[in-house]
């Protein structure tokens, strides 16, 4: 084990984590404010995906192609919450669970009809598919470096605007008393639709951000979304500070676990029994992380305040 | 629930009638075909349904010379659902035929179920060692492979090229852990490491980043499905297409080239067929089915559609009699039919014996990324376990 | 409970289903005795969700474990030679009640959407253990060597006979939770439900009442995968895969929360759906999606509210 790759491995943990947290950043704000387990937010992811290869294949351009996908996927989130989601924010979590879990499968076979099941062909523009050399030998992909600044900017960012600004604050108040919010005169329902929107458009950005390494296919969102409820839960519902932590904590416990488990465990154990018990306890890493946290913070990292 | 429930009992009920009918007065052969038809992994189950088709136009609507109906069924990836729709075709259509399956796991739930009731079993995809094995049946016929097979012909073509120190990797299952054993039964030279991964993963940045770590002279995968596209990508994305040749089992084909393209070009597989592969079975095979459908056909067509000409060829040869079971089985034994991978034989445990063909995924002139034939690593070959099989 | 319509209500439902199999057998469609019985596990499995979602408001969106725990103990004991059914089923119950009161000593600290998460943490972890026991298959799975035994005083290869014992298991089930909760027991749960904060005040802890309901839940559940590995004869960690979770939750939603009954409405009503609509048309997840969101906007008490005496619960 040298130095370099241990680097290498935590970048790819960060650049994991990242991704994660442009998931989570619009869930937990969606859950924590709304109160609305959606379910269905992989599928915006999915949509998100679809729609910048597509706009990247009529505009030739692949930052034009992922900036129309943002606008486009909010308008998809928006017209979702009218039409399906806005009755349920008085609902039991269990009527959400089932309604956006129908939403899921209306999406994956839309998507089916739409693009045909065999999925997307996308590929990186020729200036961002190479890797940038550290030197000494050292150098990581591009693209993959962006998208973590990216991560880091969108986080400052969503930061500033909670934190700062009037809308922030609004979203703050909505969070701890709704209410109350609603009786100072704001109309909270505007505020909830442009709010799912926004988280939409974040989901569509991962989408978007994914599209080039992973595969573009119905169904893409749920392998995902487990893994972003983890974060949320892991972080505390309804902060987008929780939602940092956690999705950087499970980013690297994830990526280091599938690197190092297994020759951690060989020098530990035999090597025939490391092969067999290491990728089994990888794949539970997170899962173990979580109930750990739960057992010992039984809400999470960083608990929203209110409610 | 009352108005449901009436409706599916009346419903049933009518159906019966009119199922019961007809069937005395006139043979009619009923073929039940079950795939994966929605989720992610339905666009295999396309490919096979649409050479099901494909075969029922050659033969005029007509398998064997008798009216023929084929229904289809959605196992939804899962052995209890093709168990229940297996159960539904042979209890409730009374088919004489069940055919299709992709997974394993499905097929191992299905099989016994469909030959215990006297209807033939004839898969088209999954090949899992069991039914090659102790659980051999003569009820049950392939048009497919042994799951070991594949990777055994690319752990022979590396034996054969003297490749050291190769890379393996696959996803943490059952079928991933049988893939590499196939690979290793004939590849001796010396392995760097073997990863196992999750299922279903989807970034494999950090295996990535292992493996270039550790400096291997070859990579050996087994990724199916989406898996394979996001390995292949990042892989491509590593820059390490060009450095350390990627070698596959069932990991590129005419189901991912679509979305790989060029990422495909330069990939390694094993397989049995090709749409290269020339006979005319073959290219009429493939050729009508590009017409038809628009798009490539890949193996699981080609298996499929022979599936339906195997039946053809045993309906034949029985002149249409269903109830002589052991004339069919006869007839299926001597693999009477244009295969469209050319002539091939049946071995006592009812899997063919076959020819195993090194490929390279190309562009061709039109600049299409297509699946080309190499060479051939494996004539008329044997699976591991036919020996174990004691046919009754 | 609520009203005599209500009972007359469930002992139509039995009377019909009794009826199924001669039916099925008069009308050449046996299939329906096979799927029928299907859907009764599974409304089993539900009902045993609803005891600790209904009353104990407690979403476990990790049911499947014990559906996975009972189908392994009942394979992995015939694997090994012993094929004794009451042995095997008593493991089954057993052994997924251990899991539940050790998956529900750390969960039921926890409440709301962190509960629902560490069920289905702890049910992940069960699932990729499943596949990673090379001994049973992995995720492929294994052939049950054969069926439970019962003295041959009962055959479960005969469809009917397996049909009927089923049906009893799932009647005594109904009746069992339908008592536990209008218990002492039952009370406490419910009132642990409602207010917590005010359980805790009159000075009884809700955690040991919550943590029983939830080792029974558990156990009944467990009960139903050993039915369900019983009824397919091939054990696959498929079984506690977490959509199998999410399906036995849609189940009680969709039958009704609080119920019973209910769930059984609902596992009806879910599989029967899936059956005729994936039979129309490949893309028959379009219209599920779509009803089901309907369905939570237009029955709101669940299928059950619509029904006659629902109402209650």
């Amino acid at each position: 084990m040298n130095l370099q790759l241990v680097l290498e491995q935590i970048l790819n943990g960060l650049q994991l984590g990242v991704m994660l947290f442009l998931m989570a950043a619009g869930l937990t704000l969606v859950f924590g404010i709304m109160n609305l387990v959606n379910l269905a937010h992989g599928s915006l992811y999915m949509v998100g995906a679809y729609l910048a290869t597509t706009f990247y294949r009529w505009t030739g351009s692949f930052v034009l192609g992922s900036l129309l996908a943002l606008p486009a996927t909010l308008i998809v989130g928006v017209i979702v919450e009218v039409v399906a989601l806005r009755t349920l924010y008085e609902r039991d979590h269990l009527d959400q669970v089932l309604a956006t879990f129908g939403l899921i499968l209306f999406f994956n076979e839309l998507i089916a009809i739409i693009w045909g099941r065999v999925g997307l062909f996308t590929d990186l523009p020729q200036w961002l598919s190479g890797s940038l050399d550290f030197g000494g030998g050292f150098s990581y992909p591009l693209y993959r470096l962006l998208i973590v600044m990216l991560g880091f900017a969108v986080a400052l960012l969503l930061w500033y605007v909670v934190a700062r600004t009037r809308i922030g604050m609004l979203v703050r108040a909505g969070a701890s008393n709704r209410m109350m919010v609603a009786a100072l005169g704001v109309n909270i329902r505007l505020l909830y639709t442009l709010l799912f929107g926004f988280g939409a458009a974040l989901a569509g950005l991962a989408g978007a951000m994914a599209a080039p390494i992973y595969a573009v296919q119905p169904g893409m969102g749920e392998q995902i979304l487990i893994q972003v409820f983890v974060v949320i839960v892991i972080g505390g519902i309804g902060s987008i500070r929780g939602a940092f932590a956690g999705a950087i904590i499970v980013g690297a416990v994830d990526t280091l676990g599938r690197a190092f488990l297994k020759p951690a465990l060989a020098t530990l154990i035999s090597p025939t029994a490391a092969q067999a018990a290491g990728p089994a306890l990888a794949s539970i890493l997170i899962y173990l992380l979580m109930a750990l946290i739960l057992a010992l913070r039984p809400e999470g990292l960083f608990p929203a305040r209110g409610h | 629930m009352f108005r449901n429930f009436t409706q599916v009992l009346v419903a049933g009920a009518i159906a019966a009638l009119f199922a019961c009918t007809p069937a005395i007065a006139q043979q009619k052969l009923k073929i039940g075909f079950i795939t994966t038809l929605s989720g992610p992994a339905g666009i295999i189950g396309k490919h096979m349904k649409d050479a099901v088709e494909l075969a029922l136009d050659h033969l005029h609507q007509k398998v064997g010379g008798l009216d023929t109906k084929v229904i289809f069924g959605d196992d939804q990836f899962k052995p209890d659902v093709g168990l229940q729709v297996a159960d539904k075709m042979v209890k409730d259509d009374k088919v004489q035929f069940v055919s299709g399956i992709i997974w394993s796991n499905v097929m191992l739930a299905v099989e016994p179920s469909v030959t215990e009731q006297g209807v033939f079993m004839i898969g088209t995809n999954a090949g899992p060692h069991e039914l090659a094995g102790s659980q051999c049946n003569p009820m049950f016929f392939t048009t497919s492979w042994q799951n070991d097979e594949t990777p055994e012909a690319m752990g022979k073509h590396l034996q054969d090229e003297g490749v050291n120190d190769v890379y393996l990797m696959a996803p943490n299952y059952a079928a991933g852990k049988d893939m590499l054993a196939g690979f290793k039964r004939y590849y001796k030279g010396r392995i760097v490491d073997e990863v196992y991964t999750k299922m279903g993963q989807q970034d494999y940045q950090a295996e990535i980043s292992q493996l270039r770590a550790k400096k291997p002279k070859a990579v050996f995968v087994f990724y199916p499905g989406g898996m394979g596209i996001q390995f292949v990508k990042q892989y491509v994305q590593a820059g390490l297409r060009d450095k350390i040749p990627l070698y596959s089992a069932f990991t590129v084909d005419e189901t991912t080239i679509p979305v790989l393209k060029n990422d495909a070009v330069g990939q390694w597989e094993t397989r049995y067929w090709s749409p290269d592969l020339k006979n005319a079975a073959n290219e009429k095979f493939v050729s009508d089915f590009r017409k038809k459908f628009g798009y490539m056909p890949s193996y699981y067509a080609a298996q499929s559609y022979d599936g339906i000409m195997l039946i053809d060829s045993a309906v034949r040869a029985v002149k249409g009699d269903l109830a002589n079971k052991k004339g069919m089985i006869a007839a299926m034994e001597r693999a009477d039919y244009a295969s469209t991978r050319g002539h091939y034989t049946y071995n006592v445990n009812h899997f063919p014996i076959e020819n195993f063909y090194l490929l390279r995924a190309v562009k061709d002139d039109k600049g299409e990324v297509v699946m080309r034939i190499q060479k051939t690593v494996f004539k008329d070959h044997k699976d591991a376990y036919y020996k174990e099989c004691k046919m009754k | 409970m609520r009203s005599r319509a209500r009972k007359l209500v469930l002992l139509a439902m039995l009377a019909l289903l009794v009826l199924v199999p001669p039916a099925a057998a008069l009308l050449h469609q046996l299939f329906y005795v096979d799927l029928l019985r299907r859907v009764m596990i599974f409304g089993i499995a539900a009902v045993s969700l609803d005891l600790i979602l209904g009353y104990g408001g407690m979403v476990s969106f990790g049911h499947a474990a014990y559906l996975g725990v009972g189908a392994y103990a009942v394979t992995v004991l015939a694997y090994y030679g012993i094929h004794d059914g009451l042995l095997q089923w008593a493991v089954a119950i057993g052994g997924s009640m251990l899991v539940a009161l050790a998956i529900g000593a750390v969960s039921i600290r926890t409440s709301g959407i962190y509960f629902i998460m560490i069920t289905l943490a702890f049910t992940q972890m069960l699932y990729y253990l499943g596949i990673s026991l090379d001994v049973f298959g992995g995720d492929n799975g294994m052939r049950l060597p054969e069926r439970s035994q019962f003295f041959g005083l009962i055959n479960l290869n005969n469809g009917t006979e397996f049909y009927y014992l089923v049906l009893t298991i799932l009647a005594a089930v109904v009746l069992l939770v339908q008592r536990l909760v209008e218990s002492r027991f039952g009370m406490a749960i419910r009132a642990a439900k409602s207010n917590e904060a005010r359980s805790r005040a009159i000075g009884f802890s809700p955690y040991p009442y919550k943590l029983a309901a939830f080792v029974i839940s558990g156990g009944i559940c467990g009960l139903a995968g050993a039915l369900l590995v019983n009824h397919t004869a091939y054990l696959t960690p498929d079984f506690m895969q977490w959509t199998r979770s999410g399906e036995i939750l849609f189940m009680v939603i969709l039958g009704g929360v609080g119920t019973t009954a209910g769930p059984v409405l609902g596992a009806f009503t879910l599989l029967v759906l899936e059956d005729v609509l994936s039979g129309w048309t490949e893309h028959w997840q379009i219209i599920l999606g779509p009803l089901l969101v309907l369905a939570v906007l237009f029955a709101k008490r669940g299928l059950a509210g619509l029904l006659p005496g629902g109402r209650g619960g």
